[in-house]
């Protein structure tokens, strides 16, 4: 099975997807001849022209606003939002109108659209490059919200996303696009929306996350073995909906529970996933529920010493961890 | 050597389960000295001060303002210094036939067994942070609970001491679970019994029909609209609700009113009272008087100072006067004891420092407790006529009305005369109007026999 980074997985994604059927086509700031900011869409309009890989003006409302007819004419469009800090202008064509069209027509209309935004800090990017808006759009139902941690689940996911029959936003980070890599499997397969995973078994504590911040949850486990402690870890996966089953099997396999999200604490995936915890399975948790999240401030600083006062990193995490294991 | 101890809510009165905490006098951090109060206590029946058991720095607040807990749960912890290897700081004096006295070397989960059975204080072991001992997860609990095990004996491997839920696990899997720890036969399980203890309290009985409701409104609370608003229930309001609507549906009530003529009385009272109140510093009430009236009536008609108790009738020798006292927001009854052996300025006393007391919302349990017969002064506030609710469980209650000037007949002749109503609410199970009314014709004699020549020593 090859080794592969995660950019590599959501290329190849979208490749072969759009090699299976004529309908998926993306569109984006700079997708075509140059390939993305980040190179994700490299090499797409060589094999499938400019009328499949479409070079947009810079209105993320008018990419999300196209892409969303596109998909009720029954086209399977992947939109990209080349950061996801610059998916605000589209936030009315995602929440009011691509969320919704189902509903509002009664199953007449769907919105087989797919989003895909790169999230997440830690690439010296400041206010408008670093952000992780996934709280915004979380507590919209109709939209289905998925954020990948290895490369596997990247093109697994991505193609789970584009042959959803419903809107899907794609969160990927953009810092595990060269960080992270992994075996993906040459063929066709999916990962289906709705199911976390154990990416560890442990029994002191259980890890709870998504995106990025496993990196430095395993990296921490794998310290803290060698100290005695043996953390469960569950990748999250898909947001949107939450995989409760999943989340409390998780959890009550060690009865105390750290969710570690980017995205900052308040209001974030965290108190939900703690919220459904909490409503479950009180009589059966051991410590109270830890959340390890970025700030409450207004955005990711671009100096240095503040960017990684801000970000995350596998010594917090491990202490963190360490913290909840001593309890 | 400092050790942690648990101050736990004492049981004021026998019939008492729960109470509330009012506020807290001493906060974290506070050296308390021995007896000092360290927080406020409301109950049904009475506000009190918890005085300290212990001397020491108060280190932890367990239970909040506002919340109610049952008798024996712990409400702080208390660090104190221990006074000599050996002499626990809260030596078990009570409950010691199931806690065998442990030998001052041997402190660890032994003695904690022991101490901790009793629900009565927490020991602290060797390291000097056992903070977290008995703060129990969820998980640990229903672990402890589903392998019947006693905390007690297991020791905690988590921060401050804590015993974990791998700690349980690890202990039912050594097989020692399910197993009486260190001997003590009847402590297996002792830290849910501790924490259940509430519910070995007698809770049934004549004046518990239902636990206090825990008040969960606030105080006003304002909610949509202005068209109303909400007041909170207090344990005093409550308890008077409960009484009443017992008293109203299980006793048959009968009523009876009679005028008496105390023009004599009014005579006697403005003759004496200027002198009395120099002499004893207290003022001469009618009050006095007309307690001592119904004392008398009740020497003679003892069946009013009874008890219906389904199949007999329980007749009380002693006549111990409730005192209906009306405050602000509630009405409380303290009781003269036997008020029979007291002459009218005994009388007037007593019922100045009760209601004062009553006022200041100084009562104790002991001034509310134990009476025969109810006395309300109605006329304090100008009724002059009433139908009261006899105080549960007793057979009848008597109301002085106002005294109002007014004209009435006597030997066809017009006269403008002192006059006052008598009103009595009788329990009809055990008193018919014959009885009463003689009863009623005597307080009414005794009333109208005083006169200016009346002593009141």
């Amino acid at each position: 099975m090859p080794k592969m980074d995660y950019i590599d997985a959501i290329r190849l994604a979208m490749k072969e997807e759009m090699e299976r059927d004529d309908d998926v086509f993306v569109l984006g700031e700079d997708v075509g001849h140059k390939g993305g900011v980040f190179t994700t869409t490299k090499g797409l309009i060589g094999q499938f022209g400019e009328e499949r890989v479409l070079d947009t003006p810079l209105s993320e409302s008018a990419i999300v606003g196209a892409a969303i007819g596109a998909a009720m004419y029954g086209m399977k469009p992947i939109a990209e939002m080349q950061y996801s800090d610059f998916m605000f202008p589209a936030t009315n064509q995602i929440i009011s109108e691509a969320a919704k069209i189902r509903y509002r027509s009664n199953n007449d209309w769907t919105c087989p659209l797919v989003i895909r935004a790169p999230i997440g800090g830690g690439i010296f990017g400041g206010l408008y490059h670093s952000q992780c808006p996934e709280s915004v759009f979380f507590g919209t139902p109709g939209l289905k919200i998925v954020a990948p941690y290895t490369a596997y689940d990247a093109k697994g996911l991505l193609k789970a996303a584009v042959r959803d029959p419903d809107p899907v936003i794609y969160f990927e980070n953009k810092k595990c696009y060269k960080l992270v890599s992994g075996d993906v499997p040459d063929g066709d397969y999916v990962v289906p929306i709705g199911e976390s995973n154990v990416l560890r078994e442990g029994d002191d504590i259980t890890v709870i996350s998504y995106s990025l911040p496993l990196h430095f949850a395993m990296e921490a486990a794998e310290e803290l073995e060698e100290e005695g402690i043996s953390a469960h870890v569950l990748d999250l996966r898909t947001l949107q909906p939450l995989d409760q089953e999943g989340i409390l099997a998780a959890a009550r396999r060690t009865g105390k529970v750290l969710i570690i999200h980017e995205d900052n604490k308040f209001g974030g995936i965290g108190a939900e996933v703690s919220a459904i915890i909490a409503e479950e399975m009180l009589y059966e948790l051991d410590a109270p529920i830890m959340r390890l999240c970025g700030p409450d401030v207004p955005a990711m600083p671009i100096n240095p010493p503040g960017e990684k006062f801000f970000m995350l990193n596998k010594d917090k995490v491990k202490e963190a961890m360490k913290k909840l294991a001593l309890y | 050597m400092k050790k942690v101890t648990e101050v736990v809510m004492p049981q004021l009165a026998e019939s008492l389960v729960s109470a509330t905490i009012d506020k807290w006098l001493k906060q974290p951090g506070d050296v308390i000295e021995m007896y000092e109060p360290i927080c406020e206590i409301l109950t049904d029946k009475v506000n009190a001060e918890l005085p300290a058991t212990i001397q020491g720095k108060l280190i932890r607040i367990l239970v909040g303002p506002g919340e109610t807990v049952p008798v024996g749960t712990p409400i702080c912890l208390v660090e104190a210094d221990e006074v000599e290897a050996g002499t626990p700081g809260i030596s078990p004096a009570a409950g010691s036939s199931s806690a065998p006295k442990a030998p001052a070397s041997s402190v660890g989960s032994h003695e904690r067994a022991a101490v901790r059975a009793q629900g009565a204080a927490a020991a602290s072991g060797g390291d000097g942070n056992d903070s977290m001992r008995y703060r129990y997860s969820p998980a640990v609990q229903q672990l402890a609970a589903e392998h019947n095990v006693n905390l007690s004996a297991i020791e905690g491997t988590g921060l401050g001491g804590r015993i974990t839920r791998k700690d349980v696990l690890a202990f039912v899997e050594s097989g020692r679970a399910s197993r009486p720890a260190n001997g003590n036969g009847n402590t297996s399980g002792g830290a849910l019994q501790g924490n259940k203890s509430g519910g070995e309290v007698r809770s049934s009985g004549l004046h518990l029909s239902e636990t206090p409701r825990i008040p969960s409104v606030d105080v006003e609370k304002q909610v949509p609209g202005r068209s109303e608003y909400f007041i909170d229930v207090t344990p005093v309001r409550n308890a008077i609700a409960r009484n009443m609507r017992q008293s109203v549906t299980e006793i048959p009530h009968a009523w009876m009113m009679m005028e008496v003529d105390v023009t004599n009385l009014v005579a006697l009272r403005n003759k004496l009272k200027d002198d009395f109140k120099k002499r004893e510093g207290v003022n001469l009430t009618y009050l006095a008087f007309w307690v001592k009236a119904v004392v008398n009536a009740i020497k003679d008609f003892p069946i009013m100072n009874s008890v219906w108790a389904v199949d007999k009738i329980i007749v009380k020798r002693d006549i111990h006067i409730g005192l209906a006292v009306g405050t602000e927001d509630a009405v409380k009854v303290p009781v003269i004891k036997n008020a029979d052996q007291k002459n009218i300025a005994g009388l007037a006393r007593e019922i100045e420092d009760l209601a004062r007391k009553t006022r200041d919302g100084k009562l104790t349990l002991s001034d509310m407790e134990g009476g025969t017969f109810t006395v309300n002064n109605t006329g304090s506030f100008g009724s002059i006529l009433s139908y009261p609710i006899i105080n549960y469980p007793q057979a009848a209650i008597v109301t002085c009305e106002s005294i109002v000037k007014r004209p009435v007949v006597i030997d066809d002749m017009i006269a403008i005369r002192s006059m006052a109503n008598i009103c009595l609410s009788l329990d009809h199970r055990i008193l018919d109007g014959v009885i009463c009314g003689r009863f009623l014709q005597r307080v009414k004699e005794n009333l109208e026999s005083f006169n200016l020549d009346t002593k009141l020593y």
